[in-house]
């Protein structure tokens, strides 16, 4: 382990903005790619729910 | 043993297949993707020269290796489906192209967020980044000129047709960006600055390579299934599927038959 | 099928001249565009000559881009493009007659003004020399390059803006050699690594994009 307590960690020696904004845009935008997915997905056997009933 | 390769290559029998390798994608991406932040974020020594910014580059390594592998793989996808003349590899190149751009914008943003601190611009125009840059536009114009056709199939061939031109000229336009690069020498920066890796960032980076993989091949699996719902709609085996017949949490219509 | 060839180059010739006023906006686009920057930037030559291959070249590469989708548009619209499809031809070859023609009415009168439109930049003989020979090699392989984008996006709604879209990264790596070709002449350097490179462009260019552009309409034209 590298670091010696939280406080170092989050403060990824001075550079917490960028680091932190790099991994975070990266974590929020694959998990928005996820979701509108799901919705996309909901969407999709939504319509086609009334299509078959229809 | 006589196997069947074409077994799953339509969209009715690939569908359930895709759906059954889905969670096992999203898993093997979840384990590698938790194992490379430790490595990368809790394990890796600080750079010597860098500090702790380097650590994007776990990141934005990943980001841009993907970017470019999606981009042959879909080209890949798109040629086949031009030489079967079928739809389903027509579809996957469609299900991959999304989340190659996602990859290309992360690649570029982090590596904004990257030479900033290193050296003091948002934008530097090395080789590297500028290639990434050009890589950008030939997803955008693949994804515009196929929302932009309006028969599916025809949409489908003129994508395979640029996407095969733009693997063709990919390492034409890398080798002239490089050269350009080289000619105006003004700031000598380059973003590929870690020539001695330890061997912990080198484990890093391969780890979440594999995790930002495994996630593509189970969103691209996503993806394609929400295609085939969406462009099969009115064919049969859409319409007795198990979800479109029988979930009623799905039904948020009011009166409508369950 | 020499004569096929032929018969197609004069017929696009012949209706391409019967538009002049076509033929002139694109040129006069290219003088326009070009003496945008001075505006923009400021007429102190030592700038302008700094910007000037670049601004040239990008310059030439907008105007001969804004005529792409006049290559296939009218032919489409009165059938003959659908009889070019069913002649016994190969259609890659009659697609390189319809692109020479298309070249030397959109691309060709461009080049032989580049030169004077670089004295609007201060630039010297040699390096307008220079300007005009990259040009010349360049703007096959961007007719070329182009063809296929005007086919892929043909009858599609916006169409022009798409086929940039589509077309211009293509078109980065001829850009880069032959603003550099120019960017070499003025420093005093030999642009021929340069050239050749073009020249080597539109030579691929002119073996490949025929076929693309051929296999690209017939999947436009179902």
């Amino acid at each position: 382990m590298h670091w010696l307590n939280w406080a170092d960690f989050f403060n990824m020696g001075g550079y917490a903005f960028y680091v932190w904004l790099s991994f975070g845009m990266s974590a929020l935008s694959l998990s928005y790619e996820v979701i509108a997915l799901r919705n996309r997905r909901r969407r999709a056997l939504r319509l086609s729910r009334l299509l078959a009933q229809g | 043993m006589h196997i069947n390769w074409f077994k799953y290559s339509t969209p009715q029998t690939f569908y359930p297949l895709a759906g059954r390798m889905l969670p096992w994608f999203f898993g093997l991406a979840v384990m590698f993707g938790l194992a490379g932040l430790y490595v990368s974020l809790a394990l890796a020594p600080t750079d010597f020269q860098q500090g702790e910014a380097y650590r994007i580059i776990f990141v934005h390594v990943p980001a841009a290796w993907m970017s470019m592998l999606i981009y042959i793989i879909m080209a890949a996808w798109a040629g086949l489906g031009l030489a079967l003349n079928a739809r389903l590899p027509a579809m996957m190149a469609q299900a991959l192209a999304p989340t190659g751009a996602l990859f290309t914008v992360l690649a570029l943003l982090t590596g904004s967020l990257w030479g900033k601190p290193m050296w003091g611009a948002w934008w530097v125009w090395d080789a590297r980044l500028t290639s990434e840059l050009i890589l950008l536009f030939l997803y955008i114009g693949f994804i515009a000129l196929q929302s932009s056709i309006a028969d599916p199939r025809r949409a489908d061939r003129a994508g395979a047709l640029l996407a095969l031109v733009g693997v063709v000229n990919v390492p034409i336009i890398y080798f002239s960006v490089k050269w350009w690069n080289t000619l105006h020498q003004g700031a000598s920066i380059n973003m590929t600055n870690a020539p001695t890796m330890a061997t912990t960032m080198l484990i890093g980076m391969l780890l979440m390579t594999l995790a930002l993989w495994m996630y593509t091949i189970a969103v691209a699996l996503l993806r394609v299934r929400c295609i085939m719902l969406e462009r099969e709609r009115s064919s049969a085996w859409v319409q007795i599927l198990y979800e479109v017949q029988a979930l009623p949490e799905l039904n948020t219509m009011p009166g409508a038959k369950t | 099928m020499n004569q096929a060839f032929f018969l197609l180059l004069k017929r696009d010739l012949k209706l391409a001249l019967r538009k002049r006023a076509d033929l002139a906006t694109s040129l006069f686009f290219f003088v326009i565009v070009a003496s945008l920057f001075p505006l923009a930037i400021g007429p102190e030559v030592a700038v302008l000559s700094i910007i000037a291959p670049g601004v040239l070249w990008v310059a030439a590469l907008l105007a001969s881009m804004l005529s792409l989708t006049r290559l296939f548009a009218s032919d489409l619209v009165d059938g003959s493009l659908e009889q070019l499809l069913l002649a016994p031809q190969p259609l890659a070859w009659l697609l390189l007659a319809k692109i020479l023609a298309h070249w030397l009415t959109c691309a060709l009168p461009l080049v032989l003004l580049a030169p004077l439109i670089g004295l609007q930049y201060a630039l010297a003989s040699n390096v307008l020399a220079v300007l005009t020979l990259s040009l010349l090699l360049g703007t096959p392989a961007l007719s070329l390059i182009g063809a296929i984008g005007a086919a892929l996006t043909l009858g599609v709604r916006g169409s022009g803006l798409l086929v940039a879209l589509l077309v211009l990264p293509l078109y980065i790596p001829l850009l880069i050699f032959g603003a550099d070709a120019v960017a070499a002449s003025q420093h005093g350097m030999s642009a021929t690594a340069q050239l050749s490179l073009l020249a080597a462009g539109s030579l691929l260019a002119l073996v490949l994009a025929p076929v693309a552009t051929a296999a690209a309409l017939r999947i436009s034209v179902e």
